[in-house]
């Protein structure tokens, strides 16, 4: 080996992308296979306006699937995504509607309280030193009983708001191109997915993500004001929630308080079933995307199918275990 | 203590072989490890394999504990052609490991962790009979001539007892064939000399050590044969009575080092560091020491001396009680790492892989990561070119062995990742600097290395600590030698006139109630 070349050899090819590239590609592959499957299944599967009804379907969870991407790759894990969400959801109500604000203070509001409700999960996980479980749990808990006292109960109608279906439920799109009808919801989880994965490779607050959660004390020990840092990822992630609260409040047209509990889970399933690890350090957006589909897939063509329900959530558990079996696999080998 | 140790591995053993491996071939994709490697190891003798690191050596030892398979050759234990197909099949063959890295269970006590899977049980099996259970580890302990309560939690106790907890778990099994890898990394002098007693009596009740190590006057103590390995290669096996050191290190590296020698260049009259009076938790009492411009000065002492504990608080890694310090003659708080960094402080610390690098990133992001704000465009997005031809710069400078300023750190040798986090503090500007044991798990070649860059360092104007448990290491770099023992300073020497002897004088001088 050369002492100090810059070149490429087959030495480096053996580094952790080469893993997470094979294990998108395998959960690439599981997409596909689920998608000729149903497709043999049933004829209505592969019809537009289904694929329409799935990337709606996942938009929701793919956008609270990369708040938890960035903060389980920083080795923290974020359990209140979904009633922060619908925290968020209430904000934007109780701005545009209760009190009547237009809708340029009322976004941007439910995203800066997600952002706060973040700030202040991670500065107590950041500086009081308690497990980001514990704290999220908490927040979880705490959230879905604000959201009902807030609201009393009683969902807050977006009907005097009528540009709010702009956000997700109406089609930009079909403006340009008529017929196409794929919502703003789709555009809104693309963009996301692009930006935060921007964030991820080119900036310093990726750069520390991925560092902290492959080692925390050597990042302190570089001098680093670690703390910070935490609580930027975890306002981040709050702020991702705000859009996800957002999307699916515009969608049914209402800020129902009483949803969001369980969100979490299948946020935390789609990122894991896209190969990012739960003990941090590794992960990519793409995957949670891709894992996002596998989970919206899966329940549609069952459905589809005109399987009972419950079966999904069988269906869900078990690739969510094959998932973790096979990226252990991958990660042995690499 | 170690002239009275010094003579009593010489004489040649005839017991019968235990183990033979004959032939070995070994290959991983890209790389052929082992290219037709013999060993033979006999009842009572204790064989050193030496070589530097990525000889082959930890690759015929997984081979022998039936971690990997050969993919040609034989495996001979007992006199008998065997195969291992699992670490399983290797303990019933006798053959036990007692590995660098420990692998213990830091919430299970001391007992529980060598009878793990083995418990004794009572009341038709169902429970564990704890009595017992602590009794027989008393035992094994009592026969070690050790001192470590049988119900101690071993994450509570130090890397140099947790290491005798491994050994007596070996023990337990009553094996035939030790591997000891590394034993001494985290051992003090009298810790050492206990564990060669130890390998003592093993040899007597007839069993086999293989003894990897990259101490020189280890071999010389405790072995009778050495088999020397290199890039793969058998190379030869040699008695140890009639091979000299620089033999050994010849055939290891295949060329000639130069001779220790001791600490060279002029030391400045600037003083960069002042500290005064500084008590730290249990560890560090009423430490004071200056430090000067282009000096480097040593800090010897037992294992457990407060050594690291000074350097951590320093560094305002750990909490500090009281004291001053001061820096450029001026009096300064430091409350945090991000604080000592900003005041031109580094810490290198002994345990590279848990808080040195961040072993899942690529050289590149390691070198930049304390000046990560000078590589941000508008506070936020990385220079990406300028961050790689930096880090090419230092990886260049420091003679960092890497295929590229990506590859990821976990995949470089120790030397290769020292050097990292050399260049990390470089690029920092940092011109105060404490290594804590800078060259630990790192290869003879390697190490000369580092000696060179601490030395090269010292004479461009950096002010450098250097921690070490290797009385050879300390007295070869230091200008001047601070000796502590149980967190407090207990004399200074000249580095020029410095003996093993009265560094080991002073390290050993306890408070009077302690003695």
């Amino acid at each position: 080996m050369n002492t100090t070349t810059v070149s490429q050899t087959d030495f480096a090819k053996s580094g952790m992308f080469t893993v997470a590239t094979l294990q998108k590609a395998v959960a690439f592959a599981v997409l596909l296979l689920l998608v000729v499957f149903f497709s043999l299944m049933s004829p209505v599967f592969l019809s537009w306006s289904n694929a329409i009804n799935i990337m709606t379907a996942t938009s929701v969870n793919a956008v609270l699937g990369i708040a938890c991407t960035l903060v389980i790759i920083s080795a923290g894990i974020d359990l209140s995504v979904g009633t922060l969400m619908t925290f968020c959801s209430i904000i934007a109500g109780v701005l545009s509607i209760n009190l009547g604000l237009p809708l340029w203070i009322g976004i941007p509001g439910a995203l800066l309280s997600g952002a706060a409700v973040g700030a202040c999960s991670g500065a107590i996980i950041a500086y009081l030193k308690i497990p980001p479980f514990i704290v999220t749990l908490g927040f979880m808990r705490a959230l879905y009983g604000l959201n009902i006292v807030v609201t009393s109960a009683k969902p807050i109608y977006f009907d005097d708001q009528p540009k709010y279906s702009l956000i997700s439920p109406d089609s930009s799109i079909s403006a340009l191109i008529p017929g196409l009808g794929i919502p703003n919801a789709v555009f809104v989880m693309v963009l996301l997915a692009i930006v935060a994965a921007i964030v991820l490779n080119r900036t310093i607050l990726g750069r520390f993500i991925y560092a902290l959660g492959s080692n925390e004390e050597a990042v302190r020990l570089s001098g680093v004001n670690v703390n910070i840092w935490k609580v930027g990822i975890y306002a981040l992630s709050g702020m991702i929630c705000g859009i996800a609260g957002l999307l699916l409040s515009s969608r049914l047209g209402s800020a129902q308080p009483a949803i969001g509990m369980g969100y979490e889970l299948d946020a935390i399933a789609a990122t894991v079933i896209g190969g990012t690890s739960l003990a941090g350090g590794r992960g990519t957006i793409l995957g949670t995307i891709i894992g996002a589909f596998i989970i919206s897939i899966l329940s549609n063509g069952l459905t589809v199918l005109s399987v009972a329900d419950e079966w999904k959530y069988v269906a869900t558990g078990f690739i969510l275990v094959t998932a973790v079996y096979v990226d252990m696999r991958l990660k042995y080998r690499g | 203590m170690s002239s009275s140790e010094k003579s009593h591995g010489a004489q040649s053993v005839s017991g019968p072989k235990l183990i033979e491996l004959r032939d070995i071939e070994k290959r991983f994709p890209g790389v052929h490890a082992l290219r037709g490697v013999n060993f033979d190891l006999r009842a009572g003798e204790v064989h050193a394999l030496m070589g530097e690191n990525g000889a082959g050596k930890s690759t015929l030892m997984k081979i022998l504990t039936g971690v990997y398979q050969p993919d040609s050759g034989e495996i001979i234990v007992g006199g008998k052609t065997v195969t291992m197909p699992n670490p399983r099949a290797g303990q019933d063959l006798g053959i036990s490991i007692i590995h660098q890295e420990l692998y213990l269970m830091n919430h299970l006590t001391a007992a529980q962790n060598i009878f793990i899977g083995r418990e004794p049980r009572k009341g038709l099996g169902i429970f564990v009979d704890n009595q017992k259970l602590n009794a027989n580890a008393a035992a094994i302990f009592k026969r070690m001539k050790i001192d470590i309560s049988p119900e101690i939690e071993v994450g509570g106790l130090t890397v140099a007892l947790q290491q005798l907890v491994e050994i007596a778990k070996a023990l337990s099994f009553n094996s035939k064939v030790l591997i000891m890898d590394e034993p001494t990394s985290a051992l003090n002098e009298t810790e050492v000399a206990h564990l060669f007693a130890i390998i003592k009596d093993l040899k007597a009740n007839g069993v086999g050590i293989v003894y990897i190590t990259h101490k020189m006057d280890e071999v010389k103590q405790i072995a009778d044969r050495i088999t020397v390995m290199r890039d793969g290669q058998y190379i030869d096996t040699l008695p140890q009575e009639d091979t000299p050191i620089s033999k050994i290190i010849s055939l290891m590296v295949g060329r000639e080092l130069a001779h220790a020698s001791r600490a060279e260049g002029k030391v400045g009259h600037e003083q960069v560091l002042k500290v005064s009076g500084l008590n730290a938790g249990k560890m560090v009492k009423d430490v004071s020491f200056t430090l000067k411009k282009g000096e480097i000065l040593g800090f010897a002492g037992l294992m457990g001396a407060g050594r690291t504990e000074v350097a951590r608080a320093i560094f305002g890694a750990d909490k500090v009680q009281s004291g001053e310090i001061e820096i450029h003659g001026k009096k300064v708080k430091v409350k945090s790492p991000a604080d000592a960094v900003k005041q031109g402080l580094a810490y290198l610390s002994e345990d590279r892989k848990r808080f040195g690098v961040v072993t899942g990133l690529s050289v590149r992001d390691n070198v930049t990561l304390p000046s990560w704000s000078r590589f941000t465009t508008a506070g936020f997005l990385m220079k990406d070119r300028e961050m790689n031809k930096t880090a090419a710069e230092y990886v260049e400078k420091l003679k960092v062995k890497t295929p590229s300023v990506s590859q990821i750190v976990r995949l470089l040798s120790g030397g290769n990742q020292q050097k990292v986090v050399i260049s990390k503090w470089l690029l920092r500007d940092c011109d105060v600097l404490f290594f804590d044991e800078p060259t630990r798990g790192i290869d003879v070649g390697a190490k000369a290395e580092i000696y060179k860059l601490l030395q090269s360092l010292a004479e461009q104007g950096k002010a450098i600590v250097v921690i070490s448990s290797e009385l050879e290491e300390v007295l070869r770099l230091s200008h001047r030698i601070i000796v502590m023992c149980e967190g407090r300073i207990t004399g200074e020497l000249d580095g020029k006139t410095a003996t093993q002897e009265s560094i080991m004088h002073l390290a050993t001088q306890r408070q009077s109630k302690a003695a």
